[in-house]
């Protein structure tokens, strides 16, 4: 059973199509990243599966259940890209409100694990109104492992973050990955999803234009062979290649000092997908 | 159960750290000082009054303050109840306060539900108490004392209570000034519509009586208030009873047991088209 199973999901808003049959499935244990530039529908779809926004056509499950049904409910965390918490609650306080209402037993020994997971334990009794954007954020993600949910939806959870407090999130994703707990990351960061993710989805216009894992997207762009006589760019040619054209180079009396694959980035595979366009 | 509560503590919490309440509590306490500054003045020159052969003048003074004040009371409690409730769904959710809620495995009816009694628990209590404040007033200054004690203050408490319902409806399918403003206006109108009856009332237009029947069932919070009223001089007789409910603090003329019993199915009705609405919103 998929942690998510989207199939042929469609919304409109009025005659805005948001999202065009989308089919996307994240399995028990994986951490998938969604990507496409703004308004492809990335955010729709999250809401759509953690049961804030209803769909028009088509189905979304959580662990089996109709997302928005209170059983797929239990089975999520979800931090929103636009989210606020009342000001006057400590970070303990919060995150004891939400363990209130998952029904989490896990008492204040998960709430300092948690608080220590995103690096906020020290400020665990410091009121949010007081925290900077960063720390909301990570409070954020705190919140959303509240009950240990096996499904994690989060949109753009980097994106108040410094570097250290991106890294510090990353570190935690690849930490989720080794608890079996499956992720929906939506992020406009490329760098962090090639990192981290073990598939990624490419949204436009409402509709997957590109999918698999970050090496299968990455296409081949040439070998670089650095010899006596410089360095020369062999396009049309992939690893496999490397051995045949190191052994016509040392044929032909050169010396090779060097040799580089050379493959398109996830940035690269991203632009080429959606075409260049951004809103 | 568990959720529900939380969820009203959460509310409840909210509302007692909101400006608006200090607000108000300021504004309550300049009320019942200037209130008990004008009933004392009232009384002490009660002697100056000559009231009409058969008019009891401390009756008639008392039953008016004390009207007076429940207008006041209503509307204090329906202005903390607007603005604690008006931004409860749309409000929130433009705020992205009400999604890491709603995301949690608790029913969307029962987090409104929460949500008022949250506010109810700050309302009506406030209302209670500033009830029993001025009936203290007026009692131990005047010696004056209502028929009823206890009914008016309910009914006030529970016209706030349903105030707030009203407001927490419209934020489901309104910005928070909108619905502010709205509420706001539906209170006038029920205001206006209750002063058209008093004067239908004491010029003998039926016609008049009955549209301010007709607005007191659309809008029963200002029924209650009218039943209130009601409540106050029901066991006064005679011409003091007759000049009390021309108003338009002293007495009341609309109300009854089916004034309560429609308010109860009133609220019925609004939780369900707030439910039903909160269930189809997208956020």
């Amino acid at each position: 059973m998929n942690a998510l199973d989207v199939r042929g999901l469609t919304k409109l808003y009025g005659s805005i199509t948001a999202l065009s049959g989308v089919d996307l499935a994240v399995g028990e244990g994986e951490l998938v990243g969604l990507l496409g530039p703004n308004g492809a529908g990335k955010s729709t779809l999250v809401k759509i599966a953690c049961g804030l926004v209803r769909q028009t056509r088509g189905t979304a499950e959580v662990r089996g259940h109709r997302a928005g049904s209170l059983q797929a409910r239990r089975s999520l965390g979800y931090l929103a890209e636009l989210f606020r918490f009342p000001g006057w609650y400590s970070a303990d306080e919060l995150l004891e409100l939400h363990q209130r209402l998952t029904g989490s037993t896990g008492g204040s020994g998960e709430r300092i694990e948690l608080l220590e997971l995103v690096g906020l334990l020290e400020a665990r009794d410091r009121r949010v109104e007081t925290m900077s954007k960063g720390m909301q954020q990570r409070l954020g993600v705190a919140q959303a492992l509240i009950g240990s949910p096996p499904l994690l939806l989060l949109d753009e959870p980097t994106s108040a973050l410094d570097p250290v407090g991106r890294r510090t999130v990353r570190g935690l994703l690849e930490r989720l990955r080794e608890r079996g707990i499956s992720v929906l990351l939506n992020s406009h960061l490329l760098s962090e999803i090639e990192l981290v993710c073990d598939r990624v989805v490419i949204l436009l216009d409402g509709r997957v234009v590109s999918e698999g894992s970050p090496a299968e997207l990455a296409r081949p762009r040439g070998v670089e062979i650095e010899t006596d006589d410089g360095t020369q760019l062999v396009e049309g040619v992939a690893r496999e290649d490397v051995p045949r054209l190191v052994a016509e180079a040392v044929a032909a009396g050169r010396k090779v000092y060097g040799v580089r694959v050379l493959t398109s980035t996830l940035e690269d595979t991203y632009i080429e997908a959606v075409g260049g366009t951004t809103s | 159960m568990s959720s529900l509560l939380t969820i009203a503590g959460y509310g409840l919490r909210e509302a007692l750290r909101r400006k608006v309440f200090a607000v108000v509590l300021l504004l309550t306490v300049a009320f019942l000082t200037l209130f008990w500054l004008g009933v004392h003045f009232l009384y002490e020159n009660l002697g100056n009054v000559g009231p009409p052969v058969g008019v009891d003048a401390r009756t008639f003074v008392g039953a008016t303050v004390f009207g007076l004040a429940m207008f006041g009371t209503l509307f204090l409690g329906t202005v903390l109840a607007i603005f604690l409730t008006l931004g409860v769904v749309c409000g929130d959710a433009e705020r992205g306060l009400l999604q890491p809620l709603v995301v949690r495995p608790l029913g969307r009816t029962t987090l409104l539900f929460a949500r008022w009694l949250g506010a109810a628990a700050v309302c009506a209590p406030y209302v209670g108490a500033v009830y029993v404040a001025t009936m203290l007033i007026t009692g131990l200054t005047g010696h004056w004392w209502p028929d009823h004690l206890v009914v008016p203050g309910v009914e006030l408490a529970a016209a706030v209570s349903l105030i707030a319902g009203l407001s927490i409806l419209g934020s489901v399918f309104l910005t928070s000034t909108a619905n502010g403003i709205a509420v706001f206006m539906l209170f006038g109108a029920g205001l206006v519509a209750g002063l058209l009856g008093t004067i239908g009332h004491g010029l003998n237009s039926h016609t008049l009586e009955r549209a301010a029947k007709i607005a007191a069932y659309i809008i029963p919070f200002e029924g209650l208030y009218q039943d209130a009223l009601r409540e106050l001089v029901s066991k006064t007789t005679g011409l003091t009873g007759f000049l009390l409910e021309l108003g338009p603090f002293g007495g009341g003329y609309t109300g009854g047991p089916w004034v309560r019993v429609w308010a109860g199915a009133y609220f019925v009705i609004l939780a369900a088209l707030a439910a039903v609405g909160f269930s189809r919103r997208d956020l």
